[in-house]
């Protein structure tokens, strides 16, 4: 997988500018998590690199050629909801990848093939955590067991680039790092170049290899429409040392200080001490 | 309490809901007796006993004339129409709904046509039916086909138009080509909702081929009713559309458990 490379792109809406002179190469096997306040353009940035969008100006190019203009199974991508086909069962939803691949029109395979493509499909999904969990429809599946399974879906056809829209932002913040963990093995494990949109910063920096913010510069009411966001900050993560792994039995106990009591008169502010209103 | 945090629970919800029914059967039989006692021949409200004599006479004994049994042979002439009607104009809905819905450029084309056409009353067609087709099946079935054939394609697009475009990107990374989508993530979650929305077209249905049996046929349910009205045969009416509502309602259900049934996942998500 060649680099992808963004040459002065901008997007617009009619009037309205979203991005502007994104001037950009990710590298191959990067993990680029995009941060930014809402509405600056991450999810817009995103659904470009999929094909999605296309380019107002500019043009993104891949192994210099510019990239195809409809989403393609080079480009997996999990989105925070409605990732996977809830007709499906959690197998078939990762089957499907590969009947659509190998089968024809009607999508469906039969016999040994569709063997071969179960048992591929199991061991993706044991890999994800969802041994077990085969015959459920994914209605049954908590939300941490969706994106994983939406992950598994993804992984079927061994796509280069894996674009993750919020993958994680509704999910409770245990489960979130269980699923990092999962996260960070199958971009160890897999030939990946993975683009993450997020909103949590320390997602960003626990996964990525590299931080890019986009931001507004100018951010008057009246400027809004014609300036859109700009790469505002681009930050490598130095490659960490790995850690030891993590005893599950560890538990911590800590206590919020200062001590908050029930029933305080006042209300602790940083000016000191405030009386109730009467 | 609050009226809204009242909930009955299942044998209240049972009572309450017979409630009505007995009410409008209490109702009905007192004002049949009020007039019977002033006129024990009086046609309009008949007892329970002279309908159940009538409904024998219909069900159970063969006309002189024919020699069918009138209730059996109009009740199978009557579905034999209403279901071919029916099953025609839903295939027709699912693949024109679907291209509609999924595809821009047909969306584009068809649609419009589609939601004018859906305004033109279906009972003002009906002269053209008959002119065109002649008074046979074929015009009744035609009826029923054109009256709920259009609301069932502007609903199936729109259900299409529902399906989250995530999934329907999802799919494209994974491959798939317009057919597979259509085939494999569109149709599979569209036939559900078009049970749904083909239970909402049996009212208008029955209304279609009640009104082409009135006007011209020589059996069904519809024909039976406007024949007898000549005679004020209530007694026999009154039997006639408790059948025909019973017939509705039991295609109503039948659909319902047939949703469930074969799509477990449909009814699991409506539930979470």
């Amino acid at each position: 997988m060649n680099a992808i490379v963004f040459d002065k792109v901008w997007k617009e809406y009619g009037d309205h500018v979203v991005l502007e002179q994104i001037d950009l190469e990710i590298a191959p096997r990067a993990f680029v998590a995009l941060v930014g306040p809402s509405g600056c353009g991450k999810t817009t940035f995103l659904r470009m690199l999929l094909g999605e969008e296309k380019p107002t100006r500019g043009a993104i190019m891949v192994a210099d050629a510019p990239l195809k203009p409809e989403p393609d199974s080079d480009r997996g991508v999990v989105f925070q909801r409605y990732s996977v086909f809830p007709h499906l069962t959690v197998l078939g939803n990762v089957v499907i990848g590969r009947e659509f691949e190998k089968a024809g029109a009607f999508g469906r395979l039969y016999g040994a093939k569709r063997r071969q493509a179960e048992d591929e499909a199991r061991e993706l999904l044991s890999a994800v955590g969802l041994a077990g969990h085969e015959d459920k429809y994914p209605v049954a599946l908590s939300g941490g067991m969706q994106q994983r399974l939406a992950l598994a879906q993804a992984l079927m056809r061994k796509p280069k680039v894996l674009l993750l829209d919020e993958p994680f932002g509704a999910l409770d913040p245990g489960i979130r790092s269980d699923i990092h963990v999962l996260m960070r093995r199958i971009w160890n494990e897999s030939e990946l170049t993975v683009v993450m949109v997020t909103h949590d910063l320390s997602e960003a920096f626990e996964l990525g290899t590299r931080i890019i913010a986009f931001e507004r510069p100018r951010n008057r009411p009246e400027e809004l429409e014609r300036y859109g966001a700009r790469l505002s900050a681009d930050i490598p993560v130095p490659a960490e040392v790995p850690a030891a792994p993590k005893g599950a039995t560890v538990t911590k106990d800590i206590e919020i200080w200062p001590k908050k009591m029930a029933g305080s008169p006042g209300v602790w502010t940083r000016y000191g001490p405030s009386a109730p209103r009467s | 309490m609050r009226a809204l945090n009242y909930r009955p629970d299942k044998t209240w919800r049972l009572a309450l809901a017979f409630l009505p029914f007995a009410f409008l059967c209490l109702a009905y039989v007192t004002g049949s007796g009020i007039r019977l006692a002033a006129n024990p021949n009086d046609k309009l409200l008949p007892g329970f006993s002279t309908m159940g004599e009538a409904l024998n006479v219909y069900a159970m004994q063969p006309d002189p004339r024919t020699g069918a049994y009138l209730l059996w042979s109009d009740t199978a002439a009557s579905l034999t129409r209403l279901l071919t009607g029916l099953a025609i104009s839903t295939s027709i809905a699912l693949v024109i709904g679907i291209i509609i819905g999924l595809l821009p450029v047909a969306g584009a084309m068809f649609a419009p046509v589609v939601s004018v056409l859906s305004m033109v009353p279906p009972l003002a067609l009906l002269p053209i039916l008959f002119i065109v087709m002649g008074l046979g099946e074929a015009s009744k079935i035609t009826l029923i086909v054109v009256g709920t054939s259009l609301k069932l394609i502007r609903d199936i697009a729109m259900r299409v138009g529902d399906i989250p475009r995530e999934q329907l990107i999802k799919a494209q990374t994974l491959g798939a080509s317009t057919a597979q989508i259509g085939l494999r993530v569109v149709l599979p979650q569209i036939l559900p909702r078009l049970i749904d929305a083909v239970r909402l077209e049996i009212g208008p249905a029955w209304l279609f081929l009640i009104a082409a049996e009135a006007i011209a046929a020589d059996s069904g349910l519809g024909y039976r009713i406007f024949l007898v009205r000549r005679y004020l045969s209530m007694d026999v009416i009154l039997p006639y559309v408790a059948w025909i509502t019973l017939l509705a309602f039991v295609m109503d259900l039948g659909l319902r458990a047939l949703q469930r049934k074969a799509f477990p996942w449909f009814a699991e998500a409506r539930a979470a």
